[in-house]
């Protein structure tokens, strides 16, 4: 083993370390490691090493035995803070509460672009994992040198190295003064899956004490010294154009400091809260707006979607002789437009001074918000920092980024005090970007063994990401005297698609043609919404499975075993059905069992779910009963928070599939608050919900936040129709939805 | 129920007891109820009419499932729970035969000469036709069997007697069908059938007598429902502008109707109902009964201010302010509900009704759509409000918004309700 | 000013008559636990406790505050010495991103103080004004129970001597 010290270390990088010496290690290892994540080529360095490969990057440490991580993801509610320490917590053999993690600031952690397609484990915490066991290697063998022993004599053991005769030297004592900084390794030696101790063992989550006894712990109780609340005052809709604003009486109600106005854009800041609200809400009844009938008529919605211009994107066209076809069938599903609905609404802190800017932003992705802000206030990057504290879960591309534009251009405006804006609940629902409506086409044939033969599939989507990528994509500045313009969008390429996620079935077929049907144009605002187009595939392929199994009368798991060969796959497969008890069901009246399967993005966590629905005929009510969900995330983590963001996206995915669709008239969107946007409450949830991760020691991490959004929904529908012979294909499946397609 | 009220009852119930000369009837055999045979254009004709009848509303527990009853119903002489309606053999009406069902909604008899009480309103429903009771039938004995016996009847003596509801019916129940008016158009008897006979309006807009039974001298003058006023639906309609027909059509399609208000509790489910049966039937209901109320002349109370609240009218400006004005002042205020989503407090019955009743409840437990459907919505402010407080903002309410004088027994009323459990 | 008496304290507030107890609690006093979900009473993430009972701060005017008691879920304990409910929400892990929790414990301390072992048809009837984005619901029904047993089997042990 050879040692490479390096010193390098910039003042302003000094500046976040904690007191004293510290030491950022790096070494070169012969590659040897047995417990390698993945198939490393040569130059790819595992997980977010690739693109930041500087150790001192990721893991610092103090000479006062301090540790601390930085991660370039956020913590969104999902649980990636905990799991992320766990992973650092196991290969330096500290325990978990030794660790100070620094989450997303554009000053201070790696960019890791955004937090987002369930890659944070895939990315940061193989990036971690061994970042940490690189350290834990190059603290041994500076014990090693110090101790005069041979490193293989020494072990980390709790914070220190150790020696078999009880000798130890802490962690701490070995940082010294001298400040080292090299490149990761492409190997390491990471330690065996088999002796983890904190990896693989549920632990409590280290955010959640203080969200339950009032803690700071949200964008939205930050409160810095001489902070300032702001409000806006948006447009009644889209494209609606400010005609005429009178200010003047607002701008001497209590407590206002300034009314912001430039162009379309309408902004308020007070001294406190409801001052704020107080003067917005004149603002909002003094503002005269020209407004234009822009969106399509609702109940044409598909049809004028399918008539906007289009790319077609072949993803897949894999052709064999098809002999023996006995039977082919098709269907067409199709997902409206569905809302994050953060219960937080947006929220943002900014403070212009010195001609540089902070803003304290929920966004999912720090470094590409700084770089739109910049552009939007023409200002050079540098003087721009974008600190991540959390907000509520967010499930996607919400509102956050945009909040966090709007504090840029409050603060910009008045400048020197911290300005918190906060967007009002109806805000969030009307100008949040939504899931995308989609439509799908599915046509298979069986052969005379009930297999299938060949498959045709058809997605048409909008875009899946109108996340920003400068000015454009920024809400607030489409409505400034001069604006910006979104620009064109861009579909996302396989294998992690967007409107296309999921769109090639993880089935053995023979035949395969899926085409994406791009949509560029786009009537109402549209961007990523949790699982992206992979819900209205999943639900669209694993409905048509079920419709293919009834016709070549085929139980539905065993038709999906009878075309998976990934063993993994089976696994889940196999494992929901028997926990669900799927071969001794036997309904109730009016009851159902529905199955579905998927692999997220075909590379990402196996999910397989069995549940059970009762329908009100008369009502046409739904409700699911109960649900089983398996899950296979590669190494587990942290289990327990698996099993928290499966539960938690199973019952999302019920809410969405029963009850979710934004409403909109020619002018505007209707789905002004929860009123007119319904989601799950407590009366209506399932009796259980039950989730079984089951664990692959030693193997990538796979991810897991997306995974359940797909297969709950098809497996809801495929419920419906076996309690009522009612095949519905539109969602959501609403209480009328479901009675008009029961009847009298 | 007044004590004479008791009194007369228990002598005309002991009249009876021995002779027990009602329900007459013999319980007939099952009739063979084959679904495969039914005429599936009967039955779509029976679930417009249940609709009609707002069956489910009184036969469906809140948690349960349509047509299985179970749900309590509140009466002045104790609590009755519906019985289970759909064809389990068992526990629902699987054994009854057509003439079973008729006798049942003509003459309130069961099979096995059981009365039943006139909280099923067969009062009303003795006017329906022979072919719409069939209709009915066809449409409940297709719906799933559920299996589910209703909880016991909680009355009190003498009411606890079936066989006193005999005496009942020889004074109240007047038999016989719907007799069309000749002097007026198809659309009118229409209406007039469905509103006095399968929609039985009157059983909540009608006031009862100490015995339970509608007074029919005061034909809809205003009724209670389940601890709510319904409002008279005569030229005693506290409106303060009189419905038309083209108004009461969309208040009882849609719900709600921008010059006199949403529709809420018992109400509403009347009203989801009705969104689901043919356009001409609620056209025709909502012409009969624009009909009966302003057939009289509209007496208004003139507008003046109120002049007896007037020592909590500021406290209750401020609460309306802080806790109201955000949303019912929303064009003025720039709130959060757009314009068009709430209706002016000037033209709401609830604030313009003679008695506090409705508005107590609409600001204690709010507006709530069903479960998982968009709708009308008001938050509940229970808790949030002491007694007084809830009077003096519901007597601020009152003076500025309605035109009729103070609500004098406000505090009291407050206080009954808040207290006494009275809220469903 | 007016004086509020907020977890047994009372606090003199310079606010507007009209101003929901929400700003007060968040914006005059510094206080976290309740949050802005709606500002219309539809979510929830506002709820504490006045008199007892659930309310939404959101809707609720400090002008009809005064001498009554308000409970917020900085009240019920801290990070240290978590109340039972709080405690049952750490031990059933029942949070996602959290936004939500603060109002869903109080909405049930309401309960719990009311009716000590709700069943669970109970608790999600009692619970339906509180929304929740994540999917947490069934682990807050849990924490819910748990926290019912733990506070029955409190009010059952035998008062230790030296308590009065």
């Amino acid at each position: 083993m050879s040692i490479k010290v390096v010193r390098a270390l910039s003042v302003s990088r000094r500046r976040f370390l904690a007191a004293g010496g510290s030491l950022v290690i790096g070494f070169s290892l012969s590659p040897k490691a047995l417990f390698a994540q993945g198939s490393p080529a040569a130059t790819k360095l595992p997980g977010s090493l690739n693109t930041t490969p500087m150790i001192d990057s990721w893991i610092r440490l103090g000479a006062d035995g301090s540790i601390t991580v930085l991660t370039g993801k956020a913590e969104l509610g999902q649980g990636v803070r905990t799991a992320l320490i766990q992973i650092a917590a196991e290969q330096l053999f500290v325990q978990p509460g030794k660790i100070q993690l620094i989450t997303a600031d554009t000053r201070r952690t790696p960019d890791e672009g955004y937090t987002a397609g369930s890659n944070s484990m895939k990315d940061s915490g193989t990036a971690i994992m061994n970042a940490a066991a690189q350290v834990r290697e190059i603290l041994i063998a500076r014990a090693a040198v110090r101790l005069g022993l041979s490193a293989d004599k020494l072990k980390a053991e709790d914070g220190a190295v150790i020696v078999s005769d009880g000798r130890r030297i802490a962690f701490g004592d070995l940082v010294g003064g001298e400040l080292t900084r090299v490149r990761a390794e492409s190997q390491i030696k990471l330690k065996d899956p088999a002796s983890y101790t904190v990896v693989g063992h549920s632990m409590q989550r280290v955010d959640i004490p203080a969200k339950v006894t009032g803690g700071a712990a949200y964008v939205q109780d930050l409160r810095l010294p001489g902070m300032v609340h702001a409000r806006v005052v948006r447009p009644p809709a889209y494209g609606a154009q400010l005609r005429e604003l009178q200010s003047a009486s607002v701008e001497k109600m209590p407590g206002v400091l300034k009314v912001v106005h430039d162009g379309s854009y309408v902004a308020v800041v007070a001294e406190r809260e409801f001052d704020a609200i107080r003067a917005m809400r004149a603002l909002a009844a003094a503002a005269r707006w020209d407004e234009r009938a822009l969106l399509p008529e609702p109940s044409e919605l598909f049809d004028y979607l399918t008539r906007l211009p289009y790319d077609s994107f072949i993803d897949a066209d894999n052709h064999a002789t098809t002999a023996g076809v006995t039977k082919t069938v098709e269907a067409n599903y199709r997902r409206p437009y569905q809302m994050h609905g953060a219960i937080g609404p947006s929220c943002a802190v900014g403070l212009y001074k010195d001609d540089s800017l902070t803003v304290w932003t929920h966004s999912q992705g720090v470094y590409p918000l700084r770089k739109s802000i910049a552009e939007m206030l023409k200002l050079p990057e540098d003087r721009v920092q974008c600190i991540h504290p959390e907000g509520a879960g967010c499930y996607g591309h919400n509102g956050a980024d945009d909040a966090g534009a709007d504090a840029a251009l409050i603060a910009r405006a008045f400048p020197g005090r911290p300005v918190r804006v906060q967007w009002m609940r109806e805000q969030e629902h009307l100008w949040e970007p939504y899931g995308p409506a989609m439509m799908t086409a599915a046509k298979a044939s069986l052969d005379g063994g009930g297999n299938i033969v060949d498959w045709e599939y058809e997605v048409t989507s909008n875009t899946h990401s109108t996340r920003p990528g400068g000015a454009g994509n920024l809400m607030p500045a489409w409505h400034l005297a001069i604006p910006f313009t979104p620009p064109q969008p861009k579909p996302i390429p396989l294998p992690e698609g967007g409107g296309d996620r999921n769109a090639i079935p993880y089935y053995k077929i023979p035949s395969v043609r899926v085409v994406h049907r791009f949509v560029p144009s786009m009537p109402i605002r549209v961007s990523a919404l949790r699982a992206l187009g992979a819900y209205a595939n999943v639900f669209s392929i694993e409905s048509f499975m079920d419709e293919l199994a009834l016709a070549g009368r085929t139980d539905p798991v065993e038709f999906r075993l009878r075309h998976l060969e990934d063993p993994r796959a089976r696994e889940v497969v196999t494992l929901a059905a028997s926990r669900f008890g799927w071969s001794s069901y036997a309904p109730d009246k009016g009851r159902g069992r529905g199955f579905a399967f998927a692999r997220y993005k075909s590379l990402g966590a196996y999910l397989a779910v069995a549940l059970e629905v009762d329908v009100d005929r008369e009502t046409g009510k739904v409700r699911v009963v109960r649900a089983v969900a398996t899950v296979d995330s590669g190494q587990a983590v942290n289990p327990d928070g698996i099993r928290n963001q499966v539960e938690g996206g199973v019952l999302q995915s019920i809410s969405w599939t029963l009850l979710e669709a934004v409403s909109f008239d020619k002018k505007s969107i209707t789905s002004a608050d929860w009123s007119q946007y319904p989601i799950l409450r407590f009366p209506e949830l399932p009796d259980t919900v039950e989730v079984h991760v089951v664990d692959r020691p030693g193997q990538p991490f796979l991810g897991t936040g997306e995974a359940a959004q797909g297969p709950t929904a098809a497996a809801i529908a495929n419920a419906v129709a076996a309690a009522s012979n009612v095949r519905i294909r539109e969602l959501p499946l609403d209480r009328k939805r479901v009675k008009v397609a029961l009847g009298v | 129920m007044t004590a004479r009220g008791v009194a007369s009852f228990l002598i005309l119930a002991a009249g009876v007891a021995a002779t027990s000369w009602a329900a007459d009837v013999a319980p007939t055999a099952k009739p063979a109820a084959d679904q495969s045979m039914a005429d599936s254009t009967l039955i779509a004709r029976g679930a417009e009419l249940a609709a009609i009848g707002n069956c489910a509303s009184c036969h469906t527990h809140p948690e349960g499932k349509s047509f299985a009853g179970g749900r309590p119903i509140k009466t002045p002489f104790g609590t009755l729970y519906s019985t289970n309606i759909t064809p389990d053999n068992e526990t629902g009406i699987g054994k009854w035969s057509a003439e079973d069902f008729l006798r049942a909604m003509h003459d309130g008899v069961a099979p096995g000469r059981r009365n039943l009480y006139p909280a099923f309103p067969y009062d009303h429903f003795t006017r329906l036709t022979d072919n719409d009771v069939e209709a009915i039938y066809a449409f409940v004995m297709t719906r799933e069997p559920v299996r589910l016996t209703a909880p016991p009847n909680q009355l009190a003596f003498p009411m606890n007697l079936r066989s006193a509801l005999s005496v009942w019916k020889v004074l109240f129940l007047e038999r016989g069908a719907y007799r069309p008016d000749p002097q007026q158009d198809a659309e009118w008897n229409r209406g007039a059938y469905l509103v006095e006979g399968l929609g039985h309006c009157g059983a909540c807009h009608t006031p009862r007598n100490a015995m339970g039974a509608e007074e029919h001298t005061r034909d809809f003058d205003g009724g209670q429902s389940e601890g709510w006023d319904a409002p008279a639906l005569n030229s005693s309609s506290p409106a303060p502008s009189a419905w038309t027909a083209e108004q009461l059509y969309a208040y009882l399609r849609q719900g709600r109707d921008e010059n006199h208000g949403t529709a809420v509790g018992p109400m509403k489910p009347v009203v989801d109902n009705l969104s689901q049966v043919p356009e001409s039937d609620v056209r025709a209901i909502a012409r009969y009964v624009a009909w009966r109320m302003n057939r009289g002349q509209l007496v208004r109370v003139a507008a003046t201010s109120s002049d007896s609240a007037q020592t909590v009218i500021g406290d209750g400006e401020a609460i309306f302010r802080g806790a109201c004005a955000s949303c019912h002042e929303a064009e003025a205020s720039g709130g959060p509900i757009r314009s068009g989503r709430t209706v002016p407090l000037s033209l709401t019955t609830s604030v313009n009704a003679p008695d506090a009743r409705n508005a107590i409840h609409i600001v204690l437990e709010g507006i709530w759509p069903d479960a998982g459907e968009k709708g009308a919505f008001m938050p509940p402010f229970e808790g949030a409000f002491t007694e007084q407080q809830l009077a003096a903002l519901l007597g601020y309410v009152r003076s500025r918004y309605a035109r009729g004088p103070a609500w004098s027994d406000l505090p009291k009323q407050v206080r009954a309700i808040m207290h006494t459990g009275q809220k469903q | 000013m007016i004086e509020l008496d907020i977890n047994g304290t009372k606090r003199s507030v310079d606010a507007e008559a009209d101003t929901p107890l929400l700003y007060v609690l968040r914006d005059h006093l510094a206080m976290n636990g309740a949050k802005f979900g709606c500002g219309l009473g539809q979510c929830g993430a506002c709820t504490v406790m006045v008199d007892g009972e659930a309310v939404f701060s959101c809707m609720t005017p400090v002008s009809v505050l005064a001498g009554r008691k308000i409970r917020t879920i900085e009240g019920l304990g801290t990070v240290e010495q978590p109340g039972a409910l709080q405690r049952a929400f750490i031990d059933e892990q029942a949070a996602q991103c959290g936004y939500c929790i603060a109002g869903m414990i109080m909405r049930a301390q309401a309960l719990l103080e009311k009716n000590s072992s709700p069943s669970d048809a109970e608790i999600r009837r009692h619970m339906m004004p509180n929304l929740c984005r994540c999917g947490t619901h069934m682990r807050i029904v849990k924490a819910v129970r748990r926290a019912a047993q733990t506070m029955r089997a409190e009010a059952d042990k035998p008062k230790s001597a030296g308590q009065t």
